[in-house]
């Protein structure tokens, strides 16, 4: 990669505690071409927060600071709040875990796609329905006319997961954060769903951010992983070579699951003592 | 292993007018452990809350242990009988110890010596005694987990029907209560149901599986047809490959 999309040096993320501030980020660094980065950990390994913090979606009384977070050419951490909703949706976008939660109840679906695009650029009427439509079918869903019309409760978790992608993806952003896309799925919608991203991300050129805790699918759909453990990057590796992986952390992750023809009598369960330096857990 | 643990006979359920599992028949035999797999919305989980008297609206024949079950909740059945649900975080009540909430189940049969029988199940799930007298949001996921296992596992049944007992939780946590399940079961020769989309853990923990999809079942396999890859129905071969394994020919 040449000229890095992203580039992050030392992000930390604190959060003030009763017993002090506690750091969920502890300085991490990574930089990011226009290829598609797994990030891997358990829940509160800081995955979601990194997530975030690109964004600077994290608010009072958290605390967000980095020696350096550049997102193509523009420094994000001199961006003021007005700057940021400019690049929001517009270059950098992110899809969260749950549709029920993040689509508005109360308008449609093709409102809602609509709504995104609007947002940065002013377009007539009948370009932008034709656009939505559009996108609508790029993810996959049928009969585009009849579910742009819908209300979210009126689909299933899938089609509102794939709603969600389709909206985040019609401004056509740089960057797409997904933040657990497919952990509210069944594993047979979860497959369908991770190919659109994966086609339309490769299709356009995009770079991708996939958070994860399960690793099986983030070494499928991901170029590059990085393993987090309470606020570090433990480990950092090709996809393909996850199984020669070298830290304890991954290496008990990866023993840790079952597999498909499990024949052990007993899973190994990680020690956390073997690698924690004291703090956390 | 004469009689079956669990016997279904064309069940059928519905939740007010709309029918959700359709003609199912299965059988478990006692200390077996069974799976039922499928997406959302199959029917699964509806299956066991009709074994428990959850979803009153059936049709068919359920026996459990040679008995038939009636239509409501039903305080003999509850002993020979538990179930654990999916979410630690919501099926523990969160004002009670977990002294308290393993003490119920013999509070309500009227059963004596409830601190040693209390203490010796906290040690058979794996937690430490200073966890007794700890309310739910003090424990982690992983520990909820098992003091809902514990819970069922207070009148001593002898059928077990687990809810998605770890797709709330953590990989390593996942590990550690696969673990206890499996060590539960050969200790104390339990009979499980148990509901699950990721095939991965039937694989270590069951016996045999049941594919649903649609409120049907589609096929009923042995983990061995799981584990080289040949299940027969085009729908079980699907979520298998959705799940990561490699199809042989069935």
């Amino acid at each position: 990669m040449s000229v890095p999309l992203l580039d992050v040096e030392n992000l930390t993320v604190t959060f003030p505690t009763a017993s002090g501030p506690v750091d969920v980020v502890k300085g991490i660094s990574f930089s990011l071409g226009r290829e598609r980065l797994g990030i891997v950990g358990e829940s509160g390994s800081g995955k979601s927060m990194t997530g975030r913090a690109i964004l600077k979606l994290i608010r009072k009384p958290g605390r967000v600071t980095a020696d350096e977070m550049v997102f193509d050419g523009i420094d994000l951490t001199a961006q003021s709040e007005r700057d940021m909703r400019r690049l929001r949706g517009a270059r950098i976008s992110m899809v969260m875990q749950d549709p029920k939660f993040s689509l508005n109840p109360v308008m449609t679906v093709g409102e809602q796609i609509a709504e995104a695009l609007v947002t940065h650029k002013k377009l007539p009427r009948r370009e932008l329905r034709a656009r939505v439509l559009s996108m609508l079918e790029a993810v996959r869903i049928n009969e585009p006319e009849r579910v742009a019309k819908l209300y979210p409760h009126e689909v299933s978790g899938g089609m509102g997961q794939r709603i969600m992608i389709a909206m985040m993806l019609i401004p056509e952003p740089d960057l797409l954060i997904a933040d657990e896309p497919t952990s509210a799925l069944d594993v047979s919608v979860q497959a369908q769903v991770l190919d659109i991203i994966d086609d339309l991300v490769t299709g356009k050129g995009m770079g991708l951010i996939l958070i994860s805790h399960d690793l099986n699918l983030v070494a499928r759909y991901c170029d590059r992983i990085l393993v987090m453990n309470s606020g570090e990057i433990v480990e950092s590796c090709k996809a393909g070579d996850l199984h020669n992986a070298t830290h304890p952390y991954t290496r008990g992750l990866i023993a840790a699951m079952p597999r498909m023809d499990e024949d052990r009598e007993e899973l190994p369960v990680l020690d956390h003592s073997a690698w924690t330096t004291g703090a956390g857990t | 292993m004469t009689q079956a643990a669990i016997e279904l006979e064309n069940l059928s359920i519905s939740y007010g007018k709309t029918p959700v599992v359709h003609d199912v028949t299965f059988s478990v035999a006692e200390g077996e452990s069974f799976a039922l797999v499928g997406e959302s919305g199959s029917g699964k989980s509806t299956i066991l809350r009709a074994i428990t008297g959850l979803a009153p609206d059936w049709t068919g024949r359920i026996a459990v242990l040679g008995a038939p079950r009636g239509h409501a909740p039903d305080r003999a059945f509850a002993k020979t009988c538990q179930m654990v649900f999916q979410d630690p975080y919501g099926s523990i009540h969160p004002r009670k110890t977990v002294d308290d909430c393993l003490a119920e189940p013999l509070a309500v049969h009227g059963i004596g010596g409830r601190d040693q029988r209390v203490r010796d199940m906290l040690a058979a799930v794996g937690l430490d005694q200073r966890f007794r007298f700890r309310f739910p949001h003090q424990l982690s996921g992983g520990q909820r987990q098992r003091v809902a296992i514990a819970r069922a596992l207070m009148l001593e049944p002898r059928v077990m029907l687990l809810d998605e007992p770890t797709s709330a939780l953590d990989v390593s946590v996942q590990a550690e209560i696969l673990n206890l399940l499996k060590k539960l079961r050969r200790e104390q020769g339990l009979t499980y149901l148990m509901v699950t989309h990721n095939l991965p853990v039937v694989s270590f923990l069951c016996d045999r599986l049941a594919v649903m999809r649609h409120g049907r079942v589609v096929e009923i396999a042995d983990a061995e047809a799981l584990k080289t890859g040949r299940l027969a129905d085009p729908y079980s071969r699907e979520l298998y490959a959705a799940s990561g394994g490699t199809l042989q020919p069935a």
